[in-house]
């Protein structure tokens, strides 16, 4: 495979060296929040859906799973502020629960998704040879199969629950996380302070865990944030198909699916919101996983003065 | 560059090998084998003796190195076994469904390209202009919404505004080819967008990073006009990892393409796929995994290629 500079990947650089004057984490903040504004919105939008999802029961309007059945289709308005599906939830209500579902896949199966990856991808990228030959292979034969078909494949084996779901799309994360973090260790391997490390006698498991894992934390955090926003999409396209979440659950891509779809014609805000909430989800943590980026990729940093 | 290319050969076929040894594995490892989706048994309609039955029929209760040797010599020789579904060798189904598949895919690819290219160009030309703020947005946007829900709001608009229906029969491309491309041209909208956004931002960072180099100067100071400097001595060196990124992109194609298909009921593979493993078609869903897989391994190899054709130094560097 050749090392081409794919948009999603960050590139694989060795960490920067430390700056002789450390400036408190909360100055570097705001000083970073500052100079990347659409990170800083994505941040946001995530804590703000993050917040609404974890109080849910106290936000939303009404029950997302009874409808009122003298409300169907009601477009959206006064009372129904995104309006009603075809049984009279309240879209919003269900939008809002919905998050919980997403959130927690997107987040679970990116973070289970890298941390499998990186074990692998560090492991074999640290002992090579055999192990890293075999390992390769491996993810290069996952790599091969389209992320959605895998983790459709995986969740129709292992039944459609939450904790199934985040499996099943954690998988397709897996070969991709590996290959950053094997990439990282192979740079790292060589570095002087590893070569020290082992000179004063540090076991090969003490080197892993202090000096290479730290540093492959960056790029990691960067395809991390990434595969959040792919998740989401790939999550609501599993309920798209049913092999997700299952009603009377609320999800936003079960929002969409079955009947949502023909529907639809009389009443296009059953599919419209849905959508945009995941565009949002996924557009924040793309301008996110940008923003932080450039803040780890030191040399970008060279480029700002300061 | 004859070495270079059997080392990529020799990885490729490893590569293959591997697929499919997940492919099989993945379905042996599951709760319930082949025969219990086969019969229906987790309903306990089915008596153990006949379950044991089936399995023997099946072959299932020989040694996995066994049934592993056995399903690959079918696969080479191109047979994927009966669909439980349709009854049909499921390679005959493939067939029928394969054009339309590809159809999509290279009209979405050659949308992307034609127009994920030029703006990426405009873009960087522009860089900090409202075109290029505009042509951003519409990058960002295009990668973050999900396809089949562009399907559907295309489906809707069509239907709403356009009196569009969506097709009973869907023209295959050596009857009709017009037809056939304004049938097939909604799916490939919606499945190539994110392509297009995907492209047009590298192709934007990559001519940023080639229009500053000494060459473009030179080219300006020659009084060559700005179209040439762009376009003849930019762009084309800008192309190649453009050119990559297509050929990676085909495999991220396939796998929009199996919900595409869905939502606007296309009989090509990607819908094939899905109704068969939801269906827990077991054969036909194994097959058709196994050849996307192959394909994108097969694309991946012929871009390994031609990208040491291209640029010779990647050859020099091994595996």
């Amino acid at each position: 495979m050749i090392a081409l500079a794919d948009p999603q990947m960050p590139a694989v650089t060795l960490p920067p060296a430390a700056s002789p004057k450390r400036k408190t984490l909360g100055r570097r903040l705001v000083r970073n929040m500052r100079r990347h504004p659409l990170g800083t919105f994505g941040f946001v939008v995530l804590a703000i859906m993050t917040i609404a999802a974890v109080a849910a029961p106290l936000i939303a309007p009404f029950d997302p799973t009874v409808g009122d059945s003298g409300a169907l289709f009601q477009p959206p308005g006064a009372t129904y502020w995104l309006g009603t599906d075809a049984f009279g939830r309240d879209i919003l209500s269900r939008l809002i629960y919905g998050a919980r579902i997403s959130l927690a896949v997107g987040v679970g199966a990116s973070l289970l998704g890298v941390t499998v990856g990186a074990t692998v991808g560090i492991v074999a990228g640290y002992i090579g040879g055999w192990t890293d030959s075999v390992a390769q292979r491996l993810m290069d034969a996952m790599l091969a199969f389209p992320m959605l078909l895998l983790a459709l494949a995986m969740a129709t084996v292992l039944g459609s629950s939450l904790q199934n779901v985040i499996i099943a799309l954690a998988m397709p994360i897996v070969p991709r996380g590996a290959r950053i973090a094997r990439a990282s260790t192979l740079l790292l391997k060589n570095t002087a302070f590893v070569e020290a490390a082992r000179a004063v006698g540090c076991t090969d498991l003490r080197i892993i865990l202090r000096h290479i894992v730290p540093n492959t934390f960056a790029p990691l955090l960067v395809i991390a944030t990434a595969y959040l926003g792919l998740a989401v999409v790939q999550e609501a396209a599993l309920d798209y198909l049913g092999a997700g979440i299952q009603e009377p659950d609320s999800s936003w891509g079960l929002m969409m699916s079955g009947s949502a779809t023909s529907l639809a014609l009389v009443a296009p805000w059953i599919v419209i919101f849905p959508g945009l909430a995941i565009c949002l989800a996924v557009l924040a943590s793309n301008l996110l996983g940008d923003a932080i980026r450039d803040i780890l990729d030191p040399k970008l940093q060279r480029d700002y003065p300061g | 560059m004859l070495a270079y290319i059997a080392q990529r050969l020799m990885t490729g076929f490893v590569t293959l090998f591997a697929v499919a040894a997940i492919v099989f594995l993945v379905m042996r490892v599951i709760p319930g084998d082949a025969a219990v989706m086969m019969t229906g048994a987790g309903a306990g309609v089915v008596s153990d003796e006949e379950l044991a039955q089936v399995r023997k029929k099946l072959g299932l209760d020989r040694a996995i190195p066994i049934q592993f040797a056995d399903w690959a010599g079918d696969v080479a020789r191109l047979d994927l076994g009966t669909s439980l579904r349709t009854g049909n060798p499921v390679i005959n189904d493939v067939a029928r469904r394969f054009p339309y598949t590809l159809q999509i895919v290279i009209m979405a690819m050659v949308l992307a390209v034609g127009i994920g290219v030029p703006i990426g160009v405009i873009a960087a030309r522009f860089m900090g202009t409202g075109l290029d703020r505009a042509i951003q947005a519409f990058s960002i946007a295009g990668l973050a919404a999900p396809s089949f829900w562009v399907g559907l709001l295309l489906i809707l608009g069509l239907v709403k505004y356009f009196n569009w229906s969506a097709p009973l029969f869907w023209e295959p491309f050596w009857i009709s080819p017009l037809k056939s491309m304004s049938q097939l041209i909604w799916p490939a909208v919606a499945v190539g967008l994110r392509q297009l956004a995907l492209i047009a931002r590298m192709t934007r960072s990559i001519m940023l990073e080639v229009l500053g180099e000494d060459y473009i100067r030179t080219a300006r100071a020659k009084g060559l006009s700005e179209w040439t400097v762009v376009f003849h001595h930019g762009l084309r060196n800008g192309l190649l990892p453009v050119v990559t990124l297509v050929g990676f992109e085909f495999a991220a194609l396939f796998g929009g393409l199996i919900i595409t298909e869905t939502v606007f009921s296309v009989p090509g593979l990607g819908q094939y796929v899905v109704t068969s493993i939801l269906a827990r078609d077991y054969p036909a869903a194994q097959g058709i995994v196994l050849i996307l897989a192959s394909i994108v391994v097969l694309g991946n190899l012929a871009i390994d290629l031609l990208y040491g054709w291209l640029d010779p130094r990647t050859r020099l560097q091994g595996a």
